[in-house]
């Protein structure tokens, strides 16, 4: 029995050494992507390639961006492929990413204002995202919630216990919501806005793809998501809408060559492919539900299917790329120790505040009146002004990671005020709005 | 064979009052520090420093300065030592009757519990707690039920609640692994002897059989003191981050790897983990445990009076469908299409199967050789430390247990990154393939990673084996090496076979460390695959049945295993009843 177990690992382990040496034609795909997508992308890239293997190394972004670093070069994986703009910014300060240039024709360069490709050549869009609400029809007839149309709609009572987000520092895609939250309605309605929503959500996620999953299955009523996550779930059978809301921006999600690639030659064959009529096509799959970046292949989409060239979606705010990419940590920095490390606080204030108002609605009282804004103002607003995101030294605080001691508690006491100056908001703002509420009576 | 009785000196080192010891065991020793050095310690240094460097080098301790400033980081403090302490609680209160039931009375199925009760230790905390979800959650089928009938609903998933309620469930196990083997291995005579004078029921339970048993309570419960402390996966699922692990992933994730607060929480990490485990050490010190005969085979189990009966069969039937709802969630959920906000899924299916049996053969092959591997290593390797550590006097011998321990309290996005740092341009000797390119890392990571379970279950172990059982065996003429391997290893069977389930399944479920070091898909374990079939928006189907393959082979590896040993306790017994 024991030599017969014996053998059948050593087999085992010769055939694992033996396949460890074998593969030469291979494309190595780094990216942050579901199966669903990327299978898709192997089986048609083989079959147009025949003796050619693509290898899927399926890692979050984040977890991605770590990989490449502390990969030597040679080893690298040959493609990047992932949404955030901003982690393939990264990547190119690190020299981790080589220019490529695939010569593909009929894409545009733009995007409303918004580039299409890197102007700097490192790397290039290959689909296009926009963010709206997803929200499960079961769930909200259950708890008789209307349908969301606008960001503004979640900010209402009637949401308070139902929504769910992601953190900008956790999800790109959130990230670019939230980024274009602000845009649309400058730095303190906007954050007024994402402190309204954030105090009606049940649950700020770990990741992006928490938000989705729990629409889909039913935890969750409403989410704040990208495009596809919403279009697939409906394709693949759950009883789930999306839409985009009138405010909306529409971004590339995005694909590189990495600089010390095993296989360049094939990396630069997989980028090419995925951005040819073939490749994109892929993308209208009902599982995929992605919006391509070649304008014909919309007219191969099935009826109804988004169209972001066609006027279909109606993008009202220019994303502004500089501007998000300046204050990127400070927006998330600020969003997580104002809200998701503070949420509790922050949901509890809520809900007294939609109580008194609830209150004072039906018996007014101008007393109350003025505690309830009061209350509202103090657990509504940013605990960080606009003129301080245009600091230069304030900003260069958050963008050097490697920080020295001085810089390091320079950070922290920043870390420390935002996290207690909300707290105290929050907390008093409940308090007014409980005398506000004691008021009506 | 008389060379040991005309040498002396060979036994000397049992003797407590001798300073002497080996080459041979100091060469052990050697080659143990030497492995753990080179695939511990080194990777985790190369990563922790940053918590006490400047960028330029130069040592600071002022992170540790801010990181006490941050209210954020000491409510995350406070949060996970409550957490990790209400856990051990609970869990002991599921896992002690368990253990003493199956273990002391005749009853039907006790195998079965014993092999149920590993069942929660086999799925990701990740997964658990996304079937948690499915059933206790906010919209979950038991709240779902209680809001149509009694139109109210429990909030049991929500905050630290949820994670205690689901890290409970998860590592209980732990104890009643531990304390199984423990009371297993309790003389017999010791039981008899109280009962002959008089205790019964709860007071002999008491005065008698649980302090004997203490070492694999202390080795359970301080193992899920310490797991539930660092664990990861659970809090983040639940949407928990005012917690120290989760802090620490999300700033070296989100802020960046250099950031050093989030490596301060990691050295705070390591520190706790083991000043937990020297606190159970210095708890067990200056305590006899061990006894002389050996019952496990020949303990006699009593009947259960009726009333007894019922209530050991109430309290075993309402632990068991609470520890089996996360695989009932995920059976189902493996086999459905659609489900959501409904009792159970609307659209059934076996597709799911189709396409993990198709697709993903390679990574249950893969997860058998590595976890496999790795727990071979563990108990060979912990069986040895705690041979040192408990038997001889070979210097510095204390510092293999630390060190193995270190590895508890190590977030595998630590460990993964320090392997990716250290080994970056290490080639495999004679192949020249790059070590990080190979399915030999994951048997390195795993190795190390689960050390200290297989570490924990030896040491007790061999805690339960009178001295005097090993030096009869030299007095007898055995060579020392002969008495370990004829006498001590026999002994401890139970607690190396515990030792070595509890590596195998633990490294079967690891998923952080594994992300980071999957470089072919290929290459990857069956945990991976899991995590990624998770994440897909068309529906977690094929997550969960790659997940109920994992949790039926494991399953049934456990049954076989104990089987097997209680085979083998039977055959030994036979032997010794022979003239």
């Amino acid at each position: 029995m024991q030599s017969f177990l014996a053998a059948r690992l050593a087999a085992a382990i010769l055939a694992l050494a033996a396949t460890g040496t074998a593969a030469q034609q291979q494309v190595t795909i780094l990216t942050s992507f579901p199966k669903e997508l990327t299978s898709a992308y192997k089986a048609a890239f083989e079959r147009a390639n025949p003796g050619m293997r693509v290898e899927i190394l399926n890692k979050g972004t984040s977890a991605g961006v770590a990989y490449l670093r502390e990969t030597r070069a040679g080893d690298r994986p040959d493609v990047f492929w992932a949404s955030a703009p901003d982690a393939f910014e990264v990547l190119a300060k690190d020299g981790l990413l080589a220019k490529f240039d695939p010569a593909v024709k009929g894409i545009p360069d733009k995007i409303g204002n918004y580039p299409v490709n890197d102007p700097q050549g490192f790397y290039r869009g290959q689909a296009l995202a926009g963010y709206g609400l997803m929200w499960n029809t079961r769930y909200l007839a259950a708890n008789k919630v209307p349908a969301p149309k606008e960001w503004a709609d979640l900010v209402k009572p009637v949401y308070f216990g139902h929504l769910a987000t992601s953190s900008p520092s956790r999800s790109g895609t959130t990230h670019l919501t939230i980024e274009t939250i602000l845009q649309a309605e400058g730095w303190e309605k906007g954050w007024s806005q994402v402190l309204q929503i954030a105090g009606n959500a049940v649950a700020i996620t770990e990741r992006s793809f928490g938000v989705p999953d729990g629409v889909s299955n039913g935890q969750f009523g409403i989410g704040l998501v990208i495009d596809f996550f919403g279009l697939a779930a409906k394709n693949s059978g759950f009883p789930v809408e999306f839409a985009y809301p009138s405010q909306t921006a529409i971004v590339p999600a995005n694909i590189a060559l990495v600089n010390g690639a095993k296989n360049a030659d094939l990396g630069r064959r997989f980028i090419q492919f995925s951005l040819s009529p073939a490749g994109q096509e892929l993308l209208l799959d009902p599982k995929i539900s992605r919006l391509p970046v070649l304008p014909e292949t919309y007219r191969k989409a099935p009826a109804g299917y988004p169209d972001p060239y066609g006027g279909k979606i109606r993008a009202k705010v220019n994303f502004d790329s500089e501007l998000s990419e300046s204050r990127y940590f400070v927006v998330s920095a600020l969003f997580d120790h104002a809200i998701t490390f503070r949420h509790k606080e922050l949901v509890a204030a809520t809900r007294v505040i939609h109580e008194a108002a609830v209150k004072l609605a039906a018996k007014p009282n101008a007393q109350g009146q003025r505690l309830l804004t009061e209350a509202r103002a103090l657990a509504f607003t940013p605990v960080v002004d606009e003129t301080k995101t245009r600091d230069k030294g304030f900003l260069a605080l958050f963008r050097e990671t490697k920080r020295d001691a001085a810089r390091q508690k320079q950070m922290t006491a920043l870390e420390e005020h935002w996290g207690k100056q909300a707290r105290q908001n929050y907390d008093k703002a409940a308090a007014l709005a409980r005398q506000a509420a004691a008021a009506a009576k | 064979m008389s060379a040991p009785l005309a040498a002396p000196g060979a036994v000397a080192p049992l003797n407590a009052e001798a300073g002497r010891w080996s080459a041979g065991q100091a060469a052990v020793a050697l080659a143990i520090a030497a492995f753990l050095l080179a695939f511990l310690i080194w990777p985790v240094l190369t990563v922790i420093r940053v918590a006490v460097t400047e960028p330029d080098g130069s040592l600071t301790l002022s992170h540790f300065g801010s990181f006490f400033q941050l209210s954020l980081m000491r409510e995350s403090f406070a949060n996970s030592l409550y957490v990790a302490g209400m856990t051990v609680v609970l869990a002991t209160l599921i896992a002690v009757p368990l253990a003493y039931i199956t273990v002391r009375f005749r009853f039907r199925g006790a195998i079965l519990i014993q092999t149920l009760g590993v069942l929660p230790l086999i799925m990701p905390a990740f997964m658990g707690a996304a079937a948690m979800q499915l059933l206790f959650g906010r919209s979950g089928s038991v709240n779902q039920l209680l809001g149509q009938w009694f139109g109210f609903t429990l909030p049991i998933m929500e905050g630290l609640k949820g994670v205690i309620f689901v890290e409970t469930l998860h590592y209980f196990p732990f104890i009643l692994l531990n304390l199984s083997a423990a009371l297993a291995n309790i003389d017999s005579a010791m039981e008899e002897s109280a009962q002959n004078l008089g205790a019964s029921g709860w007071r002999l339970f008491r005065r008698i059989v649980f302090p004997l048993a203490l070492p694999g309570y202390v080795a359970g419960a301080s193992l899920v003191f310490i797991k539930v402390f660092d664990d990861l996966g659970t809090p983040l699922v639940l949407n928990v981050t005012n917690m120290l692990a989760p802090q620490a992933y999300l700033r070296v994730t989100s802020i960046g790897i250099e950031d050093p607060i989030g490596y301060v929480i990691c050295f705070i990490l390591v520190g706790f983990s083991i000043a937990a485990m020297a606190g159970s050490a210095a708890f067990l010190r200056g305590r006899d445990f061990a006894t002389l005969q050996r019952g496990a085979a020949a303990a006699p189990r009593r009947d259960l009076r009726p009333w007894q009966a019922v209530l050991a069969y109430g309290w075993i039937v309402g632990v068991l469908l609470l520890v089996l709802s996360p695989h009932l969630g995920i059976l189902m959920l493996s086999l459905s299409k659609v489900w959501s906000f409904t009792l159970v899924p609307e659209i059934w299916t076996l597709d799911n199967y189709s396409v993990v049996f198709r697709d993903s053969t390679r990574m249950i092959t893969n997860t058998f050789l590595y976890c496999g591997l790795a727990a071979l290593l563990d108990v060979v390797i912990g069986t040895a430390i705690a041979y040192l550590v408990l038997r001889t006097r070979v210097p510095g011998r204390q510092w293999l247990d630390h060190m193995a321990t270190v590895a508890l309290a190590m977030p595998g996005v630590v460990l993964g990154i320090g392997y990716l740092r250290t080994f970056r341009d290490t080639e495999i000797p004679f192949t020249g393939e790059a070590l990080l390119g190979s399915w030999l890392i994951f048997v390195l990571a795993y190795t190390v990673r689960r050390l200290p379970y297989a570490l924990r279950s030896c040491n007790a172990a061999l805690q339960q084996v009178h001295l005097s059982l090993e030096e009869a065996a030299q007095n007898l003429g055995a060579s020392r090496a002969r008495a370990i391997w004829r006498v001590v290893v026999p002994l401890m069977a139970g607690g190396i076979l515990a030792g070595f389930v509890t590596s195998f399944i633990t490294a079967a479920v690891e998923i952080s460390e594994t992300i980071l070091l999957t470089s072919r898909e290929s290459l990857a374990p069956m945990s991976y695959g899991i995590y990624l079939y998770m994440q897909s928006i068309a529906g977690r189907g094929p997550g969960a049945a790659l997940g109920v393959v994992a949790i039926v082979m494991v399953a049934l590896g456990t049954y076989l295993s104990h089987r097997f040993v209680a085979a083998r306790h039977a055959q030994q017994f036979m032997k010794g009843q022979r003239p």
